[in-house]
């Protein structure tokens, strides 16, 4: 049997893989399978992050011409648009999107992962990663100001020097202000996180050192933007 | 029981009426190989301009079709399915053919599916840079691909299983492998590249992800790459795998245990944590079942251990044998809780994994070049042996230097995260890895450009160069000559 043609491909072929796939594949799927996936609309509608509304008046013409009015419909097509680029562009494989509860993760970056979280559409396939060169992701949402980040992926060495981040500077028009990639890309990293119930959760509340944000004050986003090539200081019609 | 202890196509049980020479295409070989080594060379360059990144060197930036990011894909596809998939499929048209002496179902089949890979790896290339990349690791091919490749693997496991549905059984340990690896890399293609795609979502799609990125490795790389080495091991060594028993073990424990290892990749995610520490059992267990192979192997060259230094085929399978051992015994620590804690996410992961795909498999994969192609050329020696020495000392030194780098570079950052250093702190300090990755790095293309030029001159010359004798284009009785 253990030496036959037909035990092998019974045997371990067959029976071996499909017990393995019971117990550590399905047995997941059935443990999860009555917490709904959400769909994009469902997400949407949870609330518009502030950081979309602030996109629109920073960028009035620009964000007309590429996602129109702020509403659920824009909102939810920059967060799918954003959501591709994450995955085309390998953001994945260098930035994780979940919290461990070991290692002080949840002092540097915040709550715990939970399972509901990757309850989504935009969490399929979900999207873990297993490389961090860049920090984690998960609780991004409005960690930094719209300015931080498109300075950031305009040239990441002009925000943060060492920085081994690429530059994206094909999220940008020719004349440097962000196009519809860079509005959404930047839209689906502000709204990681966006779900969690004390939300900026860390704002004024958590510990100080990795977690305070020193970044987002107008300061800041004018030395940013005196730096890097990219407009920051709003649309100038 | 015994009987199957050496391999069938060996002389003295191959009757003498069967010419390998006759039911092995041996163009086809030759042809993935090819295939295989222009898709090495691509891999490897794109691995080396993704390490141009890390240390803020990166000669094409702010260029769409050159972002990084995406090269990474194409560097890990390239890899996978590129490289070894073409490397062992070669290697199955010449091994199944002589254990069971019967030809490929058809061999139109194979000429059919080697040229729709091809098109399959192209398209998977150009798709992943016009950023079409699939959100699975391992499995970046465009979702539009799936299907293609997935029709391409049943072919494939049809045009193979044929000839070893008609011999008569009990069969020798490497076709065990080849059955099992050709079930499996369909199973486990069709589960990683649709079910995360198109049926769960989230955690659970979590674990498929695992499960796939594990089993693409454990279920189509490893079976295939023990198949050929059961296959090549004795017949080069002229001798019998040292325990028939420890075979059975070996097969059997690989089989049962390595299934249920997936989980391993998501330590301390959502995923429910009693099957956590399911993977940490099961990947414990292949440590030791793994051990039992490798001694039986080392049982095999017992006595002939001067062929480490003579035969460089030998040399490049057990070298990659050691590292094998090595990767296992890392994992075996680094599977439990406590070392996750530190290493999950660092480098120390990617230099294991380099380990995996280039110190066991690619060494393998060279070794069976080294053996095969002067005689699919029909010739009886390479043009420079020595060129093959730069190569194999280039390649394993370049890449023992990058693992040790990456180890102690993961360990570094593993440690910088947890005590809450700034972030900037962990990439200054990873700054001179990445450097001596880089140079490692471009050290082992140095060395596969030797070997590319050995394997040009030797087609070059092969009119001028003796021409190979009968038997010497039969590897059962020529003289181990590379
Ligand atoms: C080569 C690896 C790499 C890739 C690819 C990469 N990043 Fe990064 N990222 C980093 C590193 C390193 C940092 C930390 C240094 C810095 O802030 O620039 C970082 C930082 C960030 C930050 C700031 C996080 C914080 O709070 O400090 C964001 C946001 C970010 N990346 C988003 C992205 C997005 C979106 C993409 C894909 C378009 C991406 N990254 C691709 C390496 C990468």
């Amino acid at each position: 049997m253990f030496e036959s043609k037909a035990g092998v491909f019974l045997i371990a072929g067959l029976f071996f893989f499909a017990l393995a796939f019971a117990v550590m594949g399905y047995l997941p799927i059935a443990i999860y399978q009555d917490e709904a996936e959400q769909t994009l609309e469902e997400l949407a509608k949870e609330g518009i992050i502030p950081e979309f509304v602030e996109l629109a008046e920073q960028f009035p013409d620009r964000f007309e011409r590429y996602y129109g009015k702020v509403n659920y419909d824009s909102f939810a097509n920059a967060l799918k648009r954003g959501h591709r680029i994450y995955i085309a562009e390998g953001c994945w494989h260098c930035h994780s999107q979940f919290i461990r509860p070991v290692s002080n993760e949840d002092l540097r970056w915040g709550p715990v992962s939970h399972a509901r979280e990757y309850q989504n559409v935009l969490q399929r396939p979900v999207l873990f990663g297993t490389r961090r060169v860049g920090p984690d992701l998960i609780r991004e949402g409005s960690r930094k100001s719209n300015h931080w980040h498109l300075a950031h992926f305009f040239k990441p060495t002009n925000v943060v020097p060492v920085s081994v981040m690429p530059e994206y500077s094909w999220f940008f028009d020719e004349d440097d202000y962000p196009n519809a990639d860079g509005m959404a890309i930047l839209t689906y990293v502000q709204w990681l996180g966006s779900w969690l119930n004390e939300y900026p959760y860390w704002r004024g509340k958590g510990p100080t050192g990795p977690m305070t944000d020193d970044s987002s004050d107008a300061v800041a986003d004018q030395t940013i933007a005196q730096a890097s090539g990219a407009h920051l200081t709003g649309e100038s019609p | 029981m015994s009987r199957a202890a050496v391999p069938t196509s060996d002389a003295t049980t191959m009757p003498s009426s069967i010419d390998p020479n006759l039911i092995v295409n041996q163009r086809i070989v030759l042809w993935y190989f090819v295939a295989s080594l222009i898709f090495v060379l691509v891999s490897m360059l794109a691995g080396l301009l993704f390490s141009l990144q890390f240390i803020q060197k990166y000669p094409l930036a702010g260029i769409e079709f050159f972002s990084p990011g995406r090269w990474r894909m194409v560097h890990t596809q390239g890899v996978a399915y590129g490289f070894i998939a073409n490397a062992f499929l070669g290697g199955l048209h010449w091994a199944v053919p002589r254990l069971t002496l019967r030809p490929v179902l058809s061999v139109k089949l194979s000429w059919f599916i080697f040229v729709a890979w091809q098109g399959v790896l192209l398209a998977t290339v150009v798709g992943i840079l016009f950023g079409q990349a699939q959100a699975l690791e391992w499995g970046e091919t465009p979702v539009w691909i799936d299907p293609v490749a997935q029709v391409g693997l049943i072919l494939v496991a049809i045009n193979f299983i044929a000839p070893i549905i008609k011999a008569p059984g009990p069969l020798y340990v490497s076709i065990w492998y080849f059955i099992a690896a050709l079930v499996w890399t369909n199973l486990v293609y069709a589960m990683g590249n649709f079910l995360p795609e198109y049926v769960v979502g989230g955690s659970a799609a979590g674990a498929i992800g695992g499960l796939f990125i594990h089993d693409l490795v454990g279920l189509f790389v490893t079976p295939i790459g023990w198949g050929l080495m059961y296959y090549f091991v004795p017949i080069i060594l002229k001798k019998p795998i040292w325990s028939h028993g420890l075979s059975l073990v070996g097969f059997w424990g690989l089989a049962f245990f390595y299934p249920l290892n997936g989980i391993h990749h998501f330590f301390y995610s959502p995923i429910p944590m009693f099957l956590q520490y399911g993977a940490v059992i099961a990947t414990i267990a292949v440590e030791l079942v793994v051990t039992t192979v490798i001694i039986n192997f080392f049982g095999t060259i017992k006595g002939r251990g001067d062929m480490l230094r003579t035969s460089m085929p030998i040399r490049w399978f057990y070298i990659g044998m050691v590292f094998y051992f090595t990767t296992c015994l890392q994992c075996a620590f680094q599977t439990t809780l406590t070392f996750q804690k530190i290493i999950h996410f660092t480098d120390w992961v990617v230099g294991h994994a380099h380990l995996v795909m280039f110190g066991v498999f690619g060494f393998w994969i060279m070794g069976m070049f080294v053996y095969l192609i002067p005689r699919l050329m029909g010739v009886s020696e390479w043009y420079r042996p020595s060129w093959n020495h730069w190569h194999f000392w280039l390649f394993g030194i370049g890449l023992f230097v990058m693992f040790i780098d990456l180890m102690i570079a993961g360990l570094i950052q593993g440690f910088s995260w947890r005590d809450l250093a700034p972030w900037e702190d962990s990439i200054t300090a990873s700054a001179p890895f990445w450097l001596l990755r880089t140079i490692t790095g471009i050290m082992i293309i140095v060395g596969q450009l030797f070997f590319l030029a050995n394997v040009w001159m030797t087609w070059a010359t092969r009119k001028s160069a003796k021409p190979a004798t009968e038997g010497q284009s039969n590897p059962i009785t020529s003289p181990v000559t590379a």
